[in-house]
């Protein structure tokens, strides 16, 4: 593999980076590039299936009103209420979502951090080609990644202020609880509609690409069957994007109304 | 009876690793289509050195694709638009008369350019270094069935030593990423009985190595369409898996 040359050349022979010290085991996992994105794929599986579960409950809205010990309720603020009362009377109110919001956000943290790093990792180890590149494999899903990232990251912020927390985006007729009829009135305002749409693509092009890939980082590899690896991302990122892209569709068509 | 191609080329020109470099235009006359691409460099450089021009200075050494000298990227593809086919072995007849081929040499932070298209590939040979090699008593030679090995296995083993080392994979890797050049020479170690013992711990310190050079991996898989021996996307998988494993055993190892 070496060349024969003339001219002096060591540069060559320098390592981009040095090896980091060895921390203690699992933390010398994340040392190594190869470990984030195993990292990045666990955290990465853990996000798509709360976001596919996320889509799974939102469903409710297309049942609207039941009857609920008597009266008349919405399915969705039930379906609310039953995931802040988990594991009641094992467990108190509250104690398990907020165990499963804070496993969700380490998830987040870890995701975000592990792609920030390996971003930076790529970017100072590339050097752009002067002519033009023609691209075989990369689509525009993994291409894409670094930039359907943020905007997932972004989205998710203006998604909690709007439906979770009520400030900022959220509307005037934001109640604490009545998710039902939040979403209605957010999702009424036909610019905050097409906002959601647009985000939820991203959501399923960075999901296409991320399921497919996680398996690989994992190692989860058997000629046999990898075609399925590719099926399967194509499936979860087709049903959530379907799913939520529904939602604001459905409210400006009034199929979903108070 | 080959008919002779009038090509343009734009070649990249760099006199040394800090020289600033550019895209020279040369008219390529009369190349008969028969010639690789390699000899109808030769053919340009004799046109060159008759007047007096400095030769464009280009990889190669075998010229039948095992030795995994040559790679240049032609019109923005390693080793040109051909499949499974080294620069070496693409053959002008696969060009219409008339076009225009840009040629530039391999890319990567790691990659210094030598000389117009060589580049300095020295961190692959430290990846072969880190482990790319069994540790086993020399002499005689062992009986040939001594060690039995799986038809399956031993065709995987050498789908992997396939690798010829060009670096195509990392030139046509987004990201720099040396994954299918490492993995794929893991591999043909690590997949045969041969190189159990040393299997965890070369794995560990060839990727460590690999990352001191190179980008990460983000599963493109522009290196697999650009490999000209048709390496899998599969090795990598294999690798990112044995690493794992390796930094569990490799642990308990040390605490012994
Ligand atoms: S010159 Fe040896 S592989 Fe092309």
């Amino acid at each position: 593999m070496s060349l024969p040359t003339t001219t002096p050349r060591n540069s060559g022979d320098l390592p981009m980076r040095d090896k980091p010290r060895q921390l203690p085991f699992p933390l010398s996992i994340y040392q190594s590039a190869v470990g984030k994105k195993w990292v990045m794929a666990i955290t990465g599986f853990i996000l798509v299936g709360f976001v596919l579960a996320h889509m799974i409950g939102n469903l409710k809205l297309y049942l609207g009103l039941v009857e609920h010990n008597g009266a008349l309720a919405y399915d969705t603020d039930l379906y609310a209420e039953a995931l802040r009362e988990l594991l009641v009377p094992i467990m108190p109110r509250l104690v398990v979502l907020w165990i499963l919001r804070i496993g969700l956000l380490g998830a987040l943290l870890l995701h975000i951090h592990s792609a920030y790093t390996l971003s930076r990792m790529s970017l100072a180890s590339d050097f752009k080609y002067q002519g033009k590149r023609d691209f075989l494999a990369a689509n525009f899903a993994s291409r894409s990644m670094r930039v359907t990232g943020p905007i997932v990251a972004l989205y998710l912020v203006f998604h909690l202020a709007d439906l979770t927390l009520g400030f900022g985006i959220a509307t005037g007729e934001f109640v604490r609880g009545d998710v039902y009829a939040n979403v209605v009135y957010s999702l009424g305002r036909p610019v905050v509609a097409i906002g959601y749409i647009i985000a939820n693509i991203a959501v399923a092009i960075h999901i296409y690409h991320g399921i497919w890939s996680a398996f690989q980082s994992l190692g989860i590899n058997n000629p046999k069957y990898n075609y399925l690896r590719r099926l399967a991302a194509k499936a979860v990122a087709g049903i959530i994007l379907v799913g939520n892209v529904s939602f604001p569709i459905a409210v400006l068509a009034n199929i979903i109304s108070l | 009876m080959s008919t002779e191609l009038n090509l343009t080329l734009q070649v990249w020109r760099q006199a040394a690793p800090d020289a600033p470099g550019s895209f020279v235009t040369y008219e390529a006359k009369n190349i008969p289509d028969d010639s690789s691409f390699l000899e109808m460099l030769d053919i340009v450089n004799e046109g060159l050195i008759d007047n007096d021009v400095e030769p464009i200075e280009f990889p190669h050494d075998c010229r039948e694709g095992i030795c995994g000298t040559c790679g240049v990227m032609i019109n923005g593809r390693a080793h040109g638009q051909e499949r499974a086919t080294a620069t070496c072995q693409l053959h002008m007849r696969k060009f219409s008369d008339g076009d225009t081929i840009a040629i530039e040499p391999w890319r990567a932070a790691a990659f210094p350019v030598i000389k117009d298209l060589i580049v300095d590939r020295s961190p692959m040979d430290k990846i072969i270094q880190a482990g790319g090699y069994i540790t086993a008593p020399t002499g005689t030679g062992g009986d040939a069935n001594d060690t039995l090995i799986p038809k399956e296995v031993a065709e995987s083993a050498m789908d992997a030593a396939a690798c010829i080392g060009c670096g195509a994979c990392i030139a046509a890797c987004p990201n720099s990423a040396g994954q299918l050049f490492t993995s794929a020479k893991l591999w043909h170690l690590n997949s045969l009985p041969q190189g159990q013992p040393e299997r965890f711990t070369r794995t560990e310190s060839m990727v460590d190595t690999m990352e001191q050079f190179f980008g990460a991996c983000t599963n493109h898989g522009e290196c697999a369409e650009a490999c000209p021996k048709e390496i899998s996307l599969d090795f990598i998988a294999y690798m990112n898996g044995d690493y794992i494993k390796a930094k569990i055993k490799n642990r308990s190892r040390s605490s012994q």
